[in-house]
């Protein structure tokens, strides 16, 4: 499909410090991307250069078509609605002015405000000055205004950051809503193990590079991330399933009545019909899937902070 | 249409944080102040109070308008970063120079309402009283349109303050520095140099230009000799004339005031990264 979006060998360095290296990542239309990393991996930069706050060193941004940072940037940027991480308002404004201000610049009528504010849950505040909001008030608005025009290209900074799990259960439905409704959707986010299911793809990023993209099976696959089985057994037969297992399956813990295994997660249903097979011994099993989170410390190492 | 929108909500933010009535309160009390007061000095002499009052005002307005012109706009582009409102704002379908321009529009439209209404209030006052020579009518509204021009031109100057530096107090420096320099240190400096040089290479010319090169002197110059009447009061009448510049070239340079800044801003705002 035809991306939306694309970064074709960007580089680009904050003095001696190299931001993001030789990225190349597109967006095809209609998909929801999770961009995920460490703290200062490099994904603020990726997105403040779709958005042409910041131009590349090296290499190439396009946004539909043009170069955001250029003459016609400002007409790129008008397919894009932007939630910046942190986002602050003019605290004098109220909610319903400031949404008439960004609809102005985006040309949209003041009248769908309303709904909007109404559907990120914050329109009894609408005549309040931003200023008494709460932190979770003030994202749902950053929110409500990246949705104005029915933008063809959400970014959305770390979206759920702060928030209560509420507010986080929010914010992935309004992704799911999104994709739904054919936009595209790049979300930056710490919150590894919520976002594996809302994102068609996931790229991950650390320390500038672009280690890995697809969706959460391919990086699966590529990371080589292993299946972690426990399996209950009829006492005193541990040894004879284990002679039946396939050789790539390494036991890590043994006991009488039970076995705790670790499995290449390529080999997940070969596997899994051989210890149904066994089902005189074999008395339960447990399965511990193989999130996002064991994929991504496969491939960066630890998280450092899972928030 | 950007700018216009931009230039709005620097209004409405002025409104709401009540820059606009404490503005207009301050200027409306010392011009009437000066009107109620500044009497004595004609005292029973029939002479013409407006064109004294423009020649007051003036002198005040060149402390005073700087200063308000710059403690408003020095905020507008560093201080929208360091609040993180910034990135937000260009993440929108602006380009930047409609930033800059909207914003210095807002900060001049918000000093225009004060001056207007300020000095207004004056003159509406001494209109009441019938002192106002109908003559000097003129004088006071080129005093209100100039002082209006001065405004924004350090409006547009805070604005650049503003732009090319990275933290706000650095800005706030910067706009107390460039009030210092125009209001206070560039005329004795003036001076010093033409006592120390004597006539010698500094001629007539010379000296013009140099009035010319502070925005606070255009403005002193203008209103100080642009009717007979505000020359008599402002003592700069008669023969060997302060100055031989038409008034037209005041205005042009005023403009420039405005207009360089302006696109000086806009230049280093575009090279800025947020």
């Amino acid at each position: 499909m035809e991306p939306i979006a694309q970064w074709t060998g960007v580089t680009r360095r904050y003095g001696k410090l190299v931001a993001v290296r030789e990225v190349d990542l597109a967006l095809s239309a209609g998909s929801a991307t999770a961009l995920v990393g460490h703290n200062g991996a490099g994904k603020t930069t990726l997105i403040k250069l779709l958005l042409g706050l910041i131009r590349p060193d090296e290499g190439e941004v396009r946004v539909a078509g043009a170069d955001p940072a250029g003459g016609q940037g400002a007409h790129a940027r008008r397919v894009l609605g932007y939630l910046p991480e942190n986002v602050a308002f003019h605290g004098a404004m109220t909610g319903a002015e400031l949404m008439a201000f960004y609809a102005g610049l985006k040309r949209q009528p003041a009248a769908r405000n309303a709904e909007l504010l109404e559907q990120v849950g914050i329109a009894h505040a609408a005549d309040r000055r931003i200023s008494t909001y709460s932190k979770g008030m003030r994202q749902r608005l950053g929110i409500a205004q990246a949705l104005i025009g029915e933008p063809r290209l959400l970014l959305l900074d770390e979206p759920t950051s702060g928030l209560d799990p509420a507010s986080r259960a929010d914010v992935f439905a309004l992704i799911d809503r999104l994709r739904q409704s054919g936009a595209t959707v790049l979300v930056s986010t710490h919150a590894l193990a919520e976002i594996e299911h809302h994102v068609d793809r996931i790229a991950i990023m650390h320390k500038g590079e672009l280690v890995a993209a697809g969706s959460l099976d391919e990086l699966r696959r590529g990371s080589g991330a292993e299946l972690r089985l426990r399996l209950r057994v009829r006492p005193c037969r541990t040894g004879q399933v284990l002679e039946r297992l396939p050789a790539q399956v390494r036991c890590i813990r043994r006991d009488d009545e039970s076995l705790e295994l670790v499995a290449p997660a390529a080999g997940k249903m070969a596997l899994l019909r051989e210890i149904l097979a066994m089902d005189d011994v074999v008395t339960d099993l447990e399965l511990d899937e193989v999130g996002l989170a064991q994929v991504y410390s496969r491939l960066v190492g630890s998280i450092g902070d899972p928030s | 249409m950007n700018v216009w929108l931009l230039a709005l909500q620097e209004i409405r933010i002025g409104l709401r944080n009540r820059w606009v009535i404490a503005t207009t309160l301050v200027l409306g009390a010392l011009s009437l102040s000066l009107v109620l007061l500044g009497s004595a000095p004609t005292g029973e002499v029939k002479a013409d109070s407006l064109a004294i009052i423009v020649v007051s005002l003036a002198s005040l307005s060149i402390f005073l308008l700087p200063l308000i012109a710059l403690l408003l706009s020095y905020d507008a582009i560093v201080g929208e970063q360091e609040r993180g409102t910034l990135v937000l704002l260009l993440s929108y379908p602006v380009a930047r120079w409609q930033v800059v321009l909207g914003k210095v529009l807002g900060h001049t439209a918000i000093l225009a309402f004060a001056t207007i209404v300020g000095y207004g209030a004056a003159a509406v006052a001494l209109w009441l009283r019938g002192d106002a020579a109908s003559g000097s009518i003129g004088a006071f509204g080129a005093m209100v349109l100039t002082s209006i021009m001065l405004g924004a031109s350090f409006v547009a100057i805070g604005c650049l303050a503003s732009t090319v530096v990275r933290e706000r107090a650095t800005a706030a420096g910067l706009a107390v520095g460039a009030w210092l320099f125009f209001v206070l240190i560039y005329d004795t400096a003036v001076l010093g140099v033409l006592v120390a040089d004597q006539g010698r290479t500094v001629g007539e010319r010379g000296l013009n230009a140099l009035l010319l090169l502070n925005p606070t002197d255009v403005y002193r110059l203008f209103n100080m000799t642009a009717t007979e009447s505000t020359s008599i009061y402002s003592g700069m009448a008669g023969p060997g004339d302060a100055t031989a510049l038409p008034l037209p070239v005041f205005l042009a340079a005023l403009a420039g005031w405005i207009l360089v800044p302006l696109a000086l801003a806009v230049i280093a705002f575009r090279k800025r990264s947020v």
